[in-house]
């Protein structure tokens, strides 16, 4: 187990991220300001549905990728 | 009078009433994008699935709060992707975001400057989708032997190009586009190069099932006028294909009677 004042670096939308470590991907997707947004969220090429984001926990090197909706044709 | 029918638009087990699908891209602001799908009557709507910018203001408005998935059919796109495996990961994470929604637009992309689909990559991500249970409307090229493949796999609809990408060049190869539309069992749609509204109804008259754009009304002068012409083009097409044209001939027909002529 990781102690709290532990951080994880991984990669966010492409760009290199340091967090504290023990945090679920739900905990991420509320620091961000996202929460009950309609998003969808990836960790290493996998989907985690809406309802397992508050059970996935990230790791070092995690790759995430937080994705909307936007205009196209 | 008997009322004009028309069988429903039925593309994957469910039924639509327009036969016009357009997109979201490069609208002034989401205002006029509202405005202008509103107008055209279109039920099925595209969008595209990118990185959400971070630190952006948790208020800022969501194309989702304009394009309702309640009002609209979404169907989510693969634009930008290059390959079959980001064409798959964009669809996983489009069902993730809409709640499970299957139906998706695959096009996989050959490069920027042409924007022309891949077919080989584009083979391979549809076999992969269609294994993990997504509906398939797939943009291909107008050869009518990767089509035939592509409804062979179980793709729902077959989406030939008219023309490049956002080039207005309208429908560059119309017989094309007819032996695709003759050989196929599932909806056929002109997908890209629609550049007015006579594009549009050409589509039609050819027997395409419906026409799906985006620039020709979102970069007309007047997108919301452009956006009822397309509305009016397609029905128009549709009901000339149905009426059956008249035979072209090589000399004149006068629709004046001969008979009766003062000069007779």
């Amino acid at each position: 187990m990781s102690t709290p004042n532990e951080s994880i670096q991984l990669t966010l939308n492409g760009e290199s991220h340091t967090l504290a470590a023990g945090l679920s991907a739900a905990d991420l997707i509320e620091q961000l300001g996202l929460a009950g947004r309609r998003i969808a969220v990836e960790i290493n090429e996998q989907i985690v549905p809406k309802s397992q984001l508050a059970q996935t926990h990230l790791a070092n090197g995690d790759q995430i990728e937080v994705v909307h909706a936007i205009g196209g044709g | 009078m008997t009322p004009l029918t028309d069988t429903p638009f039925t593309v994957a087990g469910r039924e639509f009433s327009s036969r016009l699908l357009v997109g979201t891209g490069k609208y002034k602001d989401f205002t006029e994008t509202g405005a202008a799908i509103a107008q055209s009557g279109a039920e099925i709507v595209t969008f595209a699935v990118r990185r959400t910018n971070l630190g952006q203001d948790a208020d800022a408005p969501n194309l989702l709060d304009v394009v309702s998935p309640q009002r609209y059919t979404l169907l989510p796109n693969t634009a930008g992707c290059y390959n079959a495996k980001d064409a798959v990961r964009t669809c996983r994470l489009a069902r993730e975001l809409l709640d499970g929604h299957n139906l998706v637009k695959l096009e996989v992309l050959g490069d920027d400057h042409t924007l022309y689909p891949n077919v080989v990559e584009t083979l391979k991500a549809a076999e992969t989708l269609l294994a993990d249970g997504f509906d398939v409307m797939v943009y291909t090229s107008d050869d009518p032997i990767v089509a035939r493949e592509l409804e062979a796999m179980g793709c729902c609809a077959i989406m030939p190009l008219g023309s490049l990408i956002g080039s207005g060049h309208g429908i560059q190869n119309p017989h094309n586009v007819r032996l695709i539309v003759e050989q196929s069992s599932v909806p056929v749609l002109v997908d890209a190069g629609i550049g007015t509204a006579s594009d549009a109804a050409m589509a039609m008259e050819l027997g395409c099932d419906g026409v799906l754009l985006n620039t020709a009304i979102a970069h007309a002068r007047d997108p919301i006028r452009m956006a009822n012409a397309m509305k009016l083009a397609v029905e128009a097409g549709r009901d000339a294909f149905l009426a059956g044209r008249m035979p072209r001939r090589q000399n004149a027909d006068p629709s004046s009677p001969f008979a009766g002529r003062i000069n007779g």
